[in-house]
């Protein structure tokens, strides 16, 4: 099937009408814990479209030599070698985010995107369209992770990227921060918002 | 005493599904009826509670800074913790292909109504989570080790028999929107979950 997509259906496709977050439900650990914030959230969006194109191109070049019943583990020692390099490069360039990020940037390895594309797309096509799928799945992952980011941080801190935008006049006519924002169950709630919008457009995805 | 409280907390107030988010995926995928969900979630539960003792004994004897000084005081100050996430993960991967084995052979229903996401385990997140939150932490003793995963795995296990449970009904009594079908409500579901979830915090035996 993936033979007929042209090169530009697989790299614009996940961008909305098969976004691995919201139609494919795959990866929303990351997508609800890490969005407090938009600065991790772009750290983490960088590094998954690292992980998963580098991860996508080393298991096409190497899937014809791997044996069926062991895949899953070559492609897990695959994709944790990825990860402690990226792990360990922020620990080096930028401290402070790989603190907030704790132990999500280990859970890159089974971050559901990666073996649903590995899977799904890698083990049956050449190197160059796998890695185009995985730049397309890796920045349709990070705009959900961004817009949620977004209004968590707009509404829940009044801030973005850390620099204040609700201006201080609002707070004197009595506007106050929505705490609830910060809180983990309010991701849940905006993905499904996005999820809502998404498929009111798309109504071909709608479950009957 | 503590280990009690350690399994008390990692069941309601650090709650994998409610607080982490770990193991959304598999969550979502296999909370559609109330058996399969059991089933997956004892299979968690299973898991977790081998994978993290032994991560926990690979990383104290091995992988922490100065962990090798059993070996000799020549290795006192070797650090492999860079390999952590590639060793736990080959754990817990063989560990899966254990228990696939185990259901295959003794339920054979259980077997094919989990499908593709019994070898998932491997990658549920909830599982390294679990290790990764465990090397964190510094956990006192292997016990401690044992009631976080027992407590961590029937958290996730409350969570998802819950939801299933929930949305068996929803499917069948309510009119949702278009839309929201499907995914979308579970998504609200977990979240009014998570916020009743809420009330537990500070909890402390």
């Amino acid at each position: 099937m993936a033979e007929k997509l042209s090169y530009r259906d697989v790299f614009f496709n996940p961008f909305s009408k098969n976004n691995p977050v919201i139609v494919q439900i795959l990866g929303i650990c990351s997508v609800l814990a890490v969005t407090t914030k938009l600065e991790p959230a772009i750290v983490m969006g960088l590094s998954v479209i690292a992980v998963l194109a580098f991860s996508n191109v080393i298991i096409s070049l190497i899937r014809n030599t791997i044996p069926t019943s062991i895949r899953i583990i070559v492609q897990l020692v695959v994709v944790a070698g990825l990860v402690v390099i990226v792990s360990e490069l922020l620990k080096a360039y930028a401290y402070d985010v790989s603190v907030q990020l704790s132990v999500f940037i280990g859970l890159i390895i089974t971050n559901c995107i990666l073996m649903g594309r590995l899977e799904a797309f890698a083990m049956a096509n050449r190197p160059w369209p796998s890695f185009l799928d995985g730049v397309g799945n890796g920045i349709g992952y990070a705009l959900i992770l961004m817009t949620v980011a977004f209004f968590r941080e707009l509404l829940g801190s009044g801030t973005l990227l850390g620099f204040r935008v609700v201006p201080q006049s609002f707070y004197d006519a009595g506007y106050v921060n929505n705490g609830m924002m910060i809180l983990p169950p309010m991701a849940l709630i905006v993905v499904a918002c996005i999820i809502w919008v998404q498929r009111s457009i798309h109504k071909e995805l709608q479950e009957k | 005493m503590e280990n009690l409280n350690i399994f008390i907390r990692s069941i309601f107030v650090d709650n994998m599904i409610f607080a982490y988010f770990l193991g959304m995926c598999s969550f979502l995928a296999v909370s559609k009826n109330v058996k399969t969900a059991l089933g997956l979630g004892l299979a968690v539960t299973f898991m977790l509670v081998i994978s993290l003792p032994v991560n926990y004994l690979l990383n104290t004897y091995v992988l922490q800074p100065g962990a090798l000084a059993w070996l000799g005081h020549e290795y006192a100050d070797v650090d492999l913790s860079f390999l952590s996430l590639i060793l736990f993960i080959a754990v817990i991967a063989s560990m899966t292909q254990l228990v696939e084995m185990a259901v295959e052979k003794y339920s054979p229903s259980l077997y094919a109504s989990l499908g593709i996401f019994l070898p998932l385990i491997a990658v549920n997140c909830a599982i390294l989570g679990g290790s990764l939150f465990m090397q964190q932490r510094d956990f006192g003793s292997v016990w401690t080790a044992v009631s976080a995963g027992a407590g961590w795995g029937i958290g996730w296990l409350l969570a998802i028999t819950a939801i299933a449970a929930i949305r068996e009904r929803v499917a069948s009594y309510s009119n949702v929107p278009g839309p929201l079908r499907g995914v979308g409500i579970t998504f609200i579901l977990t979240a009014l979950m998570g916020i009743a979830f809420m009330s537990f915090l500070g909890i402390k035996i």
